[in-house]
């Protein structure tokens, strides 16, 4: 894990900041997210580190870090969050920025099961296509 | 036998909880001298002060001794108490049974003990006391302002406006101190000089102010009231009535050295102002630049004066003048950074101090408050910040910190990202600290609305790379190595006391710390006043501090000096030491160990026989003398004593404790 001036400058943190509405250069790292997270016993990158990266511009470590996809979207980071940083759209802004850098279509009408398409809210699924589909 | 008359205070439960004050009150009764004991539940309040009087009054008593609290509470209460009552204050004597008895002991029986025993010390001690009288001196109503950076302009502003003459005296051509050099201040960004000049325009004109500019204090002799200063004013080589300040001789003078003011990232001439808003305006010869004055040849400053003000048989003069009070606002330096060749400063031109990037964005700078590379004369793209060199460095730097690194370096960060729009500020840190009002907000701005980047880690290397400079370090934070590539890297230099310091301090006869700050005479209560009275510390001197504290420090101050100046005369401390000449051996032991100059020699005559010897014996100057007993205890003799604590009672208090 290295830092480099021309990491820092780049474009990641002014991206995830776009996509998320969110200050992510605000966060002074006091890390109280990362000790009231109820799922961070599952993941890899702590939530205060998932910011330091994101400040940083890591791109790496980030988006190769599982917690991109453990952070259940709870909401206590940002409930307690000293510097006003809503800490779950940040990652789902990493999420989308993962994703829209891979490409590729993970999510079709015709592929969804009758069983989803039943259940699931349909703000779900337009936050899925969004998401996932190209 | 004497008339000992002993009160006891419950101080509430604060005392009465933990000693058994019925026990101590009998025990009392029983001790040499004692004719009266009494007690109350507040003695410092008017009931009980009243019961001591009428007491004094009614068993005539002729020494009071109270069990209370530490003489450094109410001491000067209750001598009050036993004067209006018609006895000599110093008949008073305090035992102090709360501080170092009641509050410090749990066991009511031992507790008990011990306040029996230090009551029994203090009837001893008050059994030999002897009556004492302050004398009443004269003071000179005129203040001295060593310094005439912020701090010492505030503190003379304040104190002539009060109605008081002040002399400043400063060492450079011009005041201004370490502010004039600043660009902008933080946490409003409001630009330093503007609000500087006319502070110094006011001294300028102020009726009051006699500014003594290019001078140093050589000697300071006396105490409070009445000191005597000895100020040597320094060969300017321009006759300051005759100069009209109008900058002919030094836009021809042919000698360039580096200019102090720019720390030396431009040139200024031999003959000079150190700035264009310099007061008084007017400029001086540095002899050992001038071509005349090296060389013996040149005089072009004198054939273009059109005043004929050029004068180079100015000698030195040494004048002497009397001050009642003195305010010391000297100010600070940088840190020297010889033991940091990490950081290739003095190595690459990119790698400046704070306050050489405080010269490259101020306006009237060298670059006309442009900030670019000194390499190149080019704009820098990124440049690093490096907090914390020379602070917080046991090992090679002070230990202490700097205090005003982290906000100047926030407003360092501000104003490159509005110079140099698209360049980015990456800041070095251990810790950040902004305790000030509207300081945290104005280190959010830095990182939050200007782009600066915050790495938790000290910079181990910088080394040059083409053109560049690289910067290695690790943001503590992610673990991450941190390897940047920067055009510029700016050091937070620390800031330590005035080179000279120790020195103006054994003239003053004050203390420094172990870093050469001056000492305040209690570190919350009396932060201005020093341990020898009628000398004031205001700004730098006295520790790091930014421009709000050192003008709240400076105004204080002003004050104390204001306070002191106003009063008729001054009541001398009368618990001062005494020779008896008798049993002095004049080997001046006592001499070597006063802190305060409170001693001299002194030749007496005596007969021997039909002969008459002279001989050697010390004496001690009651004005200056602040009672501490250190020339007591170095006396072999035992031919000093020290009035109220007198060799004979402090015995006395041993037998009581040990007997």
């Amino acid at each position: 894990m290295k830092v480099t001036t021309d990491k820092i400058n780049s474009n990641l943190i002014k991206e995830v900041e776009e996509v998320s509405g969110q200050k992510v250069s605000a966060c002074f790292q006091c890390a109280k997210c990362t000790g009231g997270c109820p799922v961070v016993w599952a993941m890899d990158v702590y939530p205060h580190q998932i910011l330091r990266y994101a400040q940083l511009g890591l791109a790496d470590e980030l988006l190769n870090s599982k917690t991109l996809w453990i952070c259940a979207s709870c909401q206590t980071c940002d409930s307690r969050c000293p510097r006003e940083v809503d800490i779950p759209k940040v990652i789902e802004a990493l999420r989308l920025v993962l994703l829209r850098a891979r490409g590729g279509n993970y999510l079709h009408p015709n592929n969804l099961p009758a069983r989803v398409l039943e259940n699931a809210p349909q703000q779900g699924l337009v936050s899925a296509f969004r998401k996932y589909a190209r | 036998m004497k008339r000992i008359g002993v009160f006891l205070c419950w101080c509430g439960s604060n005392i009465a909880a933990t000693v058994d004050i019925e026990e101590t009150m009998a025990a009392a009764r029983k001790m040499p001298g004692v004719v009266y004991v009494d007690h109350n539940k507040y003695t410092c309040s008017e009931i009980g002060q009243a019961m001591i009087r009428e007491a004094i009054a009614a068993h005539r008593l002729d020494r009071v001794v109270i069990g209370s609290c530490s003489p450094r509470m109410h001491e000067n209460t209750f001598r009050k108490t036993v004067e209006a009552a018609g006895l000599n204050p110093f008949y008073l004597e305090i035992a102090n049974i709360r501080e170092q008895c009641s509050w410090v002991h749990k066991d009511k029986l031992t507790a008990t003990e011990k306040a029996i025993s230090l009551i029994r010390t203090a009837v001893a001690k008050a059994a030999r006391s002897e009556p004492l009288f302050s004398t009443e001196m004269s003071i000179e109503r005129r203040a001295l302002v060593i310094g005439g950076g912020i701090a010492g302009i505030q503190a003379a502003l304040d104190i002539a406006d009060a109605g008081f003459e002040v002399d400043l005296v400063e060492k450079e051509p011009s005041i201004g101190g370490r502010m004039a050099q600043l660009d902008k201040t933080f946490p409003t960004l409001d630009c330093s000089a503007c609000i500087l000049t006319p502070k110094m325009v006011d001294v300028a004109q102020h009726g009051n102010i006699n500014l003594i500019t290019y001078s140093e204090v050589e000697k300071v002799e006396g105490f409070v009231g009445n000191f005597t200063v000895t100020i040597r004013n320094r060969a300017r080589s321009v006759d300051m009535e005759k100069c009209t300040g109008c900058g002919d001789c030094y836009a021809k003078c042919p000698s360039k050295v580096d200019s102090e003011f720019e720390m030396g990232l431009a040139k200024r001439r031999a003959i000079y102002t150190p700035f264009p808003q310099a007061v008084p305006n007017k400029p001086a010869i540095d002899r050992a630049n001038c071509r005349y004055f090296t060389s013996g040849k040149c005089k072009v400053c004198q054939k273009v004066c059109p005043a004929g003000a050029i004068d180079y048989e100015q000698q030195d003069q040494l004048v002497e003048k009397k001050y009642g009070a003195i305010v010391v606002a000297t100010g600070f330096d940088t840190h020297k950074l010889d033991n940091y060749g990490e950081y290739a400063y003095g190595k690459h031109p990119d790698v400046i101090t704070s306050l050489e990037f405080e010269r490259l964005v101020n306006a009237s700078g060298p670059t006309g408050g442009k900030i670019l590379r000194p390499s190149n004369g080019q704009p820098p793209k990124n440049v690093a910040f490096i907090q914390c060199v020379g602070s917080r460095d046991k090992a090679k730097g002070n230990p202490y910190c700097a205090k005003i690194c982290c906000m100047y370096t926030a407003k360092h960060a501000i104003l490159l990202s509005e110079k140099v729009p698209g360049a980015n500020a990456f800041v070095f840190y251990i810790d950040v600290r902004t305790p000030g009002k509207d300081y945290e907000e104005f280190y959010n701005r830095a990182y939050e609305e200007c782009g600066a980047t915050y790495i938790r880690g000290n910079v181990s290397k910088v080394f040059p790379d083409g053109d560049k400079l690289v910067v290695r370090s690790v943001d503590a934070l992610s673990g991450a190595l941190v390897e940047l590539v920067v055009d510029m890297v700016v050091l937070a230099t620390s800031v330590d006391a005035r080179a000279d310091a120790r020195e103006l301090a054994q003239k003053l006869s004050i203390t420094t710390n172990a870093y050469n700050f001056f000492n305040e005479a209690h570190p919350k209560l009396r932060p201005v006043e020093t341990q020898t009275a009628g000398v004031f510390l205001a700004g730098a001197c006295q520790g790091p501090k930014d421009i709000p504290d050192t003008v709240a420090q400076a105004s204080a101050a002003a004050v104390k000096v204001v306070s002191l100046l106003n009063k008729e005369s001054l009541l001398s401390n009368p618990t001062v030491a005494e020779v008896d000449i008798k049993l002095c051996s004049g080997d001046m032991s006592c001499l070597a160990v006063c802190p305060y100059g409170a001693i001299a020699e002194k030749f007496i005559e005596e007969r021997h026989g039909r002969e008459i010897r002279k001989r050697r014996v010390a004496e001690v100057n009651t004005a200056l003398c602040q009672g501490c007993g250190a020339c007591t205890v170095a006396c072999r003799p035992g031919a000093i004593n020290l009035k109220g604590f007198t060799n004979e009672q402090i015995l006395a208090e041993v037998d009581a404790i040990c007997l």
